[in-house]
């Protein structure tokens, strides 16, 4: 299980994905890759990258933002892009060409992941690559102008689920990724957010250190795609947290683990849908019954995972 | 990568001599790559490709292949692995055909712009629909434009042999771009023939070591795949082209040497058979060759004076080697297996595009002979190149 980092710990690791970089001001992006590089420790590190925000943001030619090794083929193979470089290793390590451990990691956002890159991650868990792959997920394909994904909210306002007297935003509720990734009976899944990075450098360091595949999914603001404030960005991700919509928790060898219960202090989703544009049409008297169907949503999931959570060892069938 | 090791047996030094085995076309490509020594190899199965990855699966079991084995869970994934193991600097393989090299296509041009000199055989096969397994070269011919070098082979033993020469080529410094060696389903993939797979030691002598000036190294810490401008863009592209241009000489060259260390060559570029004084040739590429040998024969016991014009080099399109070749003969007839709908039989156009300007260009005749699969016999072939030496050729590709 992971433990935070402390703060003193915090300041020593460096920076591995440097400033400078094209992504928007309030990106969650890069508070995402720079601490999951942070978790890394000293290990050299091949990163690989899925078209999308990230991507096109820190890898303009000549310049780069990574300070390590770093490939971008395309926007649904993430996985297998970082898989070959992985069986690369492995065949040159047999060889005895290398013999210092390198850590791999992928980076997708959520259309690179829940949708067109699923097959692509499916795959690599389960030929149990030695990786970490991270999903940033802002809820929508936002690199290319704000359309709806998989883990688009229901409700929620996208270029292509436009808000009007027929259709009140993303009709379907989204799908559950952390749980997908576990299903692959992987040895380590964790969801985390950029609101609370030190729990997110940690997960990280737990990530690299296992044997095998590991998945985080970190819940990342955009600011221009959710329609809300910038200098908001970080207390968006944790409002979201507290109203138990993004749970932090683990799946370590099937075993789930919550690492953060809000209990008394539960808020509202409500309370954080009014301060993103992106909800504001669910807010007219017609749609409200929508913002209800949200809450019953993230409570029922919440208490579904309290149950999964307080279950001896129900996935566990790593040996 | 994978939970369980197997720990490979000793190998018995017999294997690694030349040896004469009875082997399928596919069999023998499998045969083939093991000698160039992959290092990654990720595969999918796909009919009817399947039987070259499945006895790389038992000659990995073996010990014989001493790759890094991914069995991908589809062809995208393959080539996107490929492409990043090749980056690394290591020698990578996969094997395609038909839908899944359709499913492989974004990653494909990928390949040739990031300069993976991959080696990929690819078995061909009609596409769908209507739904089909027939032997029919549309599925590689529509890849030509992705930047990779294609040949065309007639047999098994081609197939083996230019797997090796295919590595030697692409991994060229000046080339530096990934090749397709394309022989067609069931003719080819799956008929026996008696095959020489050649020793390790004159592949290993015939073969260097892949080792690329640039490649993603975790010391280097440099990053691919970056995003470019227009101007970088361009000349890029013309760099690709300028490695292109130097592909045929090496294709000379690397069959000259394979002759001269295995006692076998297939005249490189291309192929002359009975050629001399002829009024015409037939022209074709893949499994056909091997049917108007025969025909060509039968046609000159009869006074007929015709030749064949085999086209072993796809991309790059051979024009200089082919308009040489054709010089002074007054028609050639192509027949081939794959349409291109509202163009026509595409080695038919392509071949007329190469003479166009050219001084007595010969008269060019373009017969859909074999499409889908269809046999084209002996006798078909001697009435069809009658047929043609009957007729003034029209413009369009024929259904005949």
């Amino acid at each position: 299980m992971a433990t935070k980092l402390s703060p003193k710990e915090y300041v020593k690791r460096g920076d591995r994905l440097t400033g400078g970089h094209r992504l928007c001001a309030g990106c969650g992006a890069s508070i995402v890759a720079r601490n999951v590089l942070k978790g890394a420790k000293d290990h050299p590190v091949v990163v690989g990258a899925a078209t999308g925000c990230l991507e096109v943001s820190t890898s303009l030619y000549p310049y780069t933002a990574w300070e390590d090794a770093y490939i971008h083929t395309a926007f649904e193979n993430v996985a297998a892009t970082v898989s070959g470089v992985e069986a690369a290793y492995q065949s040159l390590k047999k060889q005895g060409k290398i013999d210092k451990p390198f850590k791999f990691v992928a980076f997708g956002g959520d259309g690179g992941t829940y949708d067109i890159g699923i097959q692509s991650l499916s795959g690599a868990l389960e030929r149990g690559h030695d990786f970490v792959y991270v999903c940033y997920d802002n809820g929508a394909y936002m690199n290319t102008g704000f359309q709806r994904s998989g883990a688009t909210p229901l409700g929620a306002w996208t270029t292509t689920t436009p808000t009007g007297k027929v259709q009140p935003g993303k009709p379907q509720q989204r799908k559950n990724l952390t749980q997908i990734a576990a299903a692959h009976n992987v040895p380590y899944v964790a969801q985390a957010s950029i609101h609370d990075f030190r729990d997110l450098i940690s997960k990280a360091e737990v990530a690299f250190d296992t044997e095998g595949p590991a998945v985080l999914v970190v819940l990342s603001t955009c600011p221009r795609g959710w329609r809300c404030d910038v200098a908001q960005s970080v207390n968006m991700a944790r409002m979201m947290v507290q109203s138990c919509y993004w749970p932090l928790y683990e799946v370590i060898d099937g075993k789930y683990v919550i690492n953060y219960d809000p209990k008394k202090r539960k808020i509202p989703v409500a309370d954080w849908m009014k301060l993103q544009g992106r909800f504001s049409h669910l807010f007219k008297p017609e749609s409200q019954h929508l913002v209800q169907e949200l809450q019953d949503y993230v409570d029922r999931e919440w208490e579904r995972l309290k149950a999964l959570a307080s279950l001896p060892n129900p996935g566990a069938t790593t040996e | 990568m994978s939970a369980v090791k197997l720990e490979n047996p000793a190998l018995d030094p017999a294997l690694l001599q030349e040896r004469r085995m009875l082997l399928k076309g596919n069999h023998a490509v499998s045969y083939g790559v093991m000698r160039c020594r992959p290092e990654v190899i990720a595969m999918y199965p796909i009919t009817p490709q399947t039987p070259i990855v499945e006895k790389i699966a038992d000659l990995a079991l073996t010990g014989e292949i001493d790759a890094e084995i991914m069995t991908c869970e589809s062809e995208h994934s393959a080539m996107s692995a490929c492409i990043t193991a090749s980056l690394t600097g290591v020698r990578v393989f996969t094997a395609s055909a038909s839908q899944g090299l359709f499913l492989m296509h974004e990653m494909l041009h990928y390949a040739s712009g990031a300069r993976t000199p991959i080696v990929m055989p690819i078995v061909n096969r009609t596409l769908g629909s209507p739904w089909g397994f027939w032997p029919d070269q549309t599925d590689s011919l529509a890849q030509r434009d992705t930047g990779w070098i294609q040949f065309y082979t007639e047999g098994g033993q081609e197939s083996l042999d230019m797997v090796i020469q295919a590595y030697k080529i692409a991994e060229n410094p000046d080339v530096m771009l990934p090749a397709m060696v394309c022989h067609e389903a069931f003719y080819v993939s799956h008929a026996l023939e008696p095959i020489t797979v050649p020793s390790q030691a004159d592949v290993d002598a015939y073969l260097p070591p892949f080792n690329p000036e640039h490649r993603l190294d975790v010391d280097r810490k440099e990053s691919w795949g970056n995003v470019v401008t227009q101007e970088m863009f361009y000349r890029h592209r013309r760099d690709m082209g300028i490695s292109m241009s130097h592909v045929p000489d090496l294709v000379t060259k690397a069959d000259v040497e394979f002759a001269e260390r295995f006692g076998r060559g297939y005249g490189g570029i291309l192929e002359k058979y009975r050629c001399e004084d002829a009024e015409m040739y037939i022209v074709a590429f893949g499994a056909m060759c091997g049917t108007i040998r025969e025909a060509v024969d039968q046609m000159r016991e009869k006074n007929l004076p015709v030749g064949l014009l085999k086209i072993r080099l796809f991309r790059p399109f051979p024009v200089q080697a082919i308009q040489e070749a054709v010089a002074g003969i007054p028609r050639l007839v192509v027949m081939e297996r794959n349409y291109s709908p509202g163009l026509g039989g595409i080695l038919h156009q392509e071949l007329k595009a190469a003479l166009f300007g050219m001084e007595n260009a010969p008269l060019v005749h373009g017969y859909l002979a074999g499409v889908g699969g269809v046999n084209v016999s002996v006798d078909r072939i001697e009435e069809l190149t009658r047929k043609a030496l009957a007729e003034t050729p029209v413009v369009e590709s024929v259904w005949v």
